[in-house]
Order: structure tokens, then C-alpha cells, then sequence
């Protein structure tokens, strides 16, 4: 047996993967179903061999900008939560985005809206992908399926807030926290000097050595020709983000006759809907968006096109289904099936949902 | 080969260890887990239940309705699970506090007194170790090795002196089958 190879629930992965990076810092407050995420974090101890800061903050509102302070020193800094906490951060978010800083941001999702439930849902897809915070911004959001890709995602978030200097939202759910599967973490990194951090961040705050130009990081501008100047420039970076950074998985799209589009644990459900299918002869092609913004919308209209209908399944009453609609452009018939308030369907019910929808 | 498990009964009866150190022996055996927890605010005396599943191959869903193999614990989980037996399929109970014992006619069922037997040594916290032996018994899905080997990994090292006591209860399970 493979020794990196280990047994680890997603949270822990996530967390063990964060230390890993070279992370910083993290500022969080608990909250079910993603509180393994801090007690990883104060079990392994990381200020005691990295140096990494693990801090839990009197509150979520107290976190994000703690994640603020963080990134506008050039640090990787991030911050987890669920639902109702995340509702919490939109402010903060949206001055990250505004003040072009990257950072970390977990989402564990919980039943809503409200306080609602501890258990698994996908009903922060609106608010993760179309805003959450005030203001014209995005964050880059990515939908793990797995342990091995919450520990991989980190990286990855991490690699492209920073190549944009943008937000970066990993978008997972209590099934994918908490469920423990096989896992590898890549090897330790060492965090960056401040001198890597000087030369990779010339925007950073972190003292005006050798007497450089003095940064200012700040969202406020009262100037509104040159706050649409901003505007303009942070769009040119929505752009670059969704020419170069789509990503997504297609199985056996090319010759299905039905096509189902689902991300994270639905993504797994819907695999074996897909396996259910096949015992009955019909062929079901997965499309499952890795990220949900920018939104794979061209590949699903290349995988519709033979295909005789579609099922959006989601922990929700129905999200990601319009970003669907958009990718087809109601050219082809668009169903959809959710569970919400923290109840996860099985695969048989989502494949007889399947069946009632689009073959009836 | 693929095995599509859940274990069920009250919380703090050892039902989520129990899966974990299943699914630990099964990466020992380089099989592809996973372990899936019915998480909630329940504590000792509610209900727990976890999917566990080992395959060869890459697994889909964590989430069920349809196991080869049912190990319930307690009258609740026997009432919910019994009817998500594939045909076929395994049941194992523990007769402890079961007065309307399973009825399906299309898969195999065994009782075991996992319980009546931990109480016997006087170890309360033996008896998953009992249900875990009963199981590689009637299912050898996993070496015994595999599990000691797992708990030797899942086990924090000052817990390792005890691993000789949950091999002996391994071992004893496995005599629990009627």
C-alpha cells in the first residue's frame, strides 16, 4: 500500500492540504457540518512548524476581514464556513473582489435559508456564482466531488487568486465534508519570504522597502469616473477568468440520448443514476461543472446537441438549472429534481425522478 | 468485487468506528472506500447510522439505498434497513432489544448476541469489535489482519496496547454466528 496514501473525511483533507500550501493563515468561527476544518487546523499545531497563524475569530463578520487584512499583505490567507456564516462574509467578499485581493473563501453548505439545517445542501449556488455581496463582482467558485479534490482545490484556489488577484471560492457540501474517502496531499511547501512575497505582490502592504511607492488598498472611490474605470478593469479580469479557466468533467457524453448536469455530491448520485441507467439499456451521459463560475456553458451546449433531453439535479429547487437553460438555449427540453432543506436523495429516486421527467 | 455496507444502531454503541475501521482494512487492501456518516445534532442514545463501501473500483455514489450487507443494531434501524437489503443480500442483528426480529424470506439473515456478550466481559466497548468479527465471518470482505492492521493506522499510538484486546474480541465475534 501507497504510505501517502490516507483515510481522511473532506474537512480534515482540506485543512491538512491548506497547511500544506504554504498557508499563512486561517480566521474562522465553527459551525456544523465544516468545524473539522479549525479543529484540523489546532490539532496539527502548523505555528509550530510553519509559522502558519490559525486564529478562531470572535465571529464570522470578524474572520473575513481578519482574511482581508491577510491578502492585502500578499499573504494566502483563508477562511471556511457554512451557509448562514458565509451569508455573514458577503461584505467582506465583496470588498476582496473590489480591492482585487486573493483569498480563500469555504463554503460547507447547509440546509437554508436562515439558521436551517446541519445537513448537506447546494442552495448557495446563486449566491456563490451571481454575486452574494453587493456590487458588479465574481468570485472564482469550485465544486469538488471528492475528498482528493477538496485537498486539491485548495491549491488550485489558492494558484488562481492570486493569478487574478480574486477571490476564490471553494463551493463543497456537508456530503462531501463529511464523508472520509481515500486521499493523497501533495508534500509540504514552505510559506513564501517576504521577500517572494514583495517580488510575487508588488501591490502588497508590507513596508515600503527601499523606499517604493506607497501601495493603498482600499474598495472606496468617490471619484465615480474612476470607480468605473475600476469597474472596467475588474471586468477585463471576469473576462480573462472565463476564457482561460472553465473546467469541468464529461462522462460519456458523445453518444447518450439523455444528459444529466449536477456538481459535487449530486455529481457522485448522479453517477450512479447513470450506472442505473446502463443496467436498463439507456444512455445517460454526466456533465458536472468543476467550475461553477465561470459555468461550463459551451461544453454543455456541445453535449446536448444529441442529446434528447436534460436533468439538472441539485440540493436545491432548482439554481444551476438557469444556467443550464442559458447553455442551451431552451433548445432542448430542461428538468429538474432537488431535494432541499438538508435531504439528499438516493440514487433509485433521482433515477425514477430521471425516468418520470424525460422518458415518461 | 464491490460491497455496498451500512451499519446501524444507537449512537455511542461504536456504529461510526465500526465503519471507519472496516474501511481502513479495506485500504490496507489498496480497495477504494468511502465512509459515509448520517451526521446530525443525535449524540449517545439517538440514532447513527454510516454507508461504508469497498470496491475494486472507482466508487460513484456515497450515498444508498440498496446494501449488500446490513448490520443493525438496534429495533429502529432493523425496522428502516431491512427493506434496503438487496435479494440476496446479508442481514446481521444483534438480538439485544429486538422484539419483532426480521421477516424477509430473500436474504440471509443472522443473529448474533454481541451485546449479551460484551456484557459477559464486562466490557461494554468491545461489542463492535464482536459485530465487526461476526461480519468478516458471514462476509469475509476483509482479512482479520487487514482490520488489525487498520486499527493499528486509525488508532492514536497511546490507544495501541489495547489492540490485543480488540483482536481477541475480533476473534471471539467471529464464534457469535448462530
Amino acid at each position: 500500500m501507497n504510505d501517502k496514501v490516507k483515510l481522511m473525511k473532506g474537512n480534515e483533507a482540506l485543512a491538512i492540504s491548506a497547511i500544506r500550501y504554504g498557508c499563512d493563515g486561517y480566521f474562522g468561527y465553527p459551525i456544523t457540518p465544516q468545524s473539522e476544518v479549525l479543529e484540523t487546523l489546532e490539532a496539527e499545531m502548523p505555528w509550530e512548524t510553519t509559522g502558519m497563524v490559525v486564529l478562531q475569530a470572535e465571529s464570522e463578520l470578524a474572520a473575513i476581514n481578519m482574511v482581508y487584512g491577510g491578502a492585502a499583505c500578499g499573504k494566502a490567507v483563508f477562511t471556511s464556513s457554512s451557509s448562514p456564516g458565509v451569508s455573514l462574509m458577503q461584505e467582506g467578499i465583496s470588498y476582496l473582489a473590489a480591492s482585487e485581493l486573493p483569498a480563500l473563501v469555504v463554503n460547507v453548505m447547509r440546509g437554508g435559508p436562515g439558521l436551517g439545517t446541519i445537513q448537506p445542501s447546494q442552495s448557495d449556488y446563486f449566491q456563490a456564482t451571481k454575486g452574494g455581496g453587493h456590487g458588479d463582482y465574481h468570485c472564482i467558485v469550485l465544486a469538488p466531488w471528492s475528498v482528493q479534490e477538496m485537498a486539491d482545490f485548495v491549491w488550485l484556489g489558492w494558484d488562481l487568486a492570486f493569478k487574478y488577484r480574486n477571490p476564490a471560492m471553494i463551493l463543497a457540501d456537508g456530503v462531501v465534508g463529511q464523508m472520509m474517502e481515500k486521499v493523497i496531499i501533495p508534500e509540504q511547501r514552505p510559506r513564501r519570504t517576504e521577500d517572494q512575497i514583495r517580488q510575487q505582490c508588488p501591490w502588497a502592504l508590507n513596508g515600503r522597502k527601499g523606499h517604493r511607492k506607497q501601495n493603498i488598498i482600499s474598495s472606496l472611490e468617490l471619484d465615480s469616473h474612476q470607480m468605473e474605470k475600476n469597474n472596467l478593469r475588474f471586468q477585463q479580469t471576469y473576462a480573462a477568468i472565463e476564457a482561460n479557466e472553465v473546467r469541468y468533467q464529461a462522462i460519456d457524453c458523445d453518444d447518450a440520448d439523455y444528459l444529466i448536469v449536477a456538481f459535487g455530491s449530486m455529481a457522485r448520485v448522479s453517477l450512479k443514476v447513470k450506472e442505473l441507467a446502463a443496467e436498463q439499456g439507456i444512455k445517460v451521459g454526466l456533465i458536472r461543472p468543476i467550475t461553477l463560475w465561470p459555468f461550463p456553458y459551451e461544453a454543455i451546449s456541445n453535449a446536448a446537441k444529441n442529446a434528447k433531453g436534460i436533468l439538472v439535479v441539485e440540493l436545491s429547487a432548482g439554481q444551476m438549472i438557469e444556467d443550464v437553460k442559458l447553455a442551451v438555449e431552451c433548445q432542448k427540453p430542461v428538468e429538474h429534481y432537488g431535494r432541499f432543506g438538508g435531504i439528499v436523495p438516493t440514487p433509485e429516486e433521482v433515477f425514477e425522478a430521471f425516468k418520470q421527467k424525460l422518458i415518461k | 468485487m464491490k460491497e455496498e455496507i451500512i451499519i446501524a444502531g444507537f449512537g455511542g454503541q461504536g456504529v461510526l468506528s465500526m465503519g471507519k475501521i472496516l474501511a481502513y482494512a479495506g485500504l490496507m487492501e489498496d480497495r477504494e472506500v468511502s465512509w459515509m456518516p448520517s451526521y446530525g445534532p443525535e449524540q449517545r442514545g439517538g440514532t447513527a447510522n454510516v454507508t461504508v463501501i469497498l470496491s475494486d473500483e472507482l466508487i460513484s455514489s456515497p450515498i444508498l439505498n440498496r446494501f449488500d450487507t446490513a448490520i443493525v443494531l438496534n429495533q429502529q434501524s432493523l425496522d428502516k434497513f431491512e427493506n434496503e437489503v438487496k435479494p440476496g443480500g446479508t442481514l446481521i442483528y444483534d438480538t439485544y432489544g429486538i422484539h419483532r426480529p426480521p421477516v424477509r424470506t430473500d436474504i440471509n439473515v443472522f443473529r448474533i448476541s454481541a451485546m449479551e456478550q460484551s456484557f459477559k466481559l464486562k466490557n461494554s466497548k468491545t461489542f463492535n469489535m464482536l459485530v465487526l468479527g461476526a461480519l468478516i465471518k458471514v462476509r469475509p470482505i476483509v482479512k482479520l489482519e487487514s482490520i488489525i492492521a487498520g486499527l493499528r493506522k486509525a488508532l492514536p499510538e497511546r490507544l495501541h496496547h489495547l489492540l490485543p484486546l480488540n483482536q481477541e474480541a475480533l476473534e471471539l465475534g467471529m464464534t457469535l454466528i448462530d
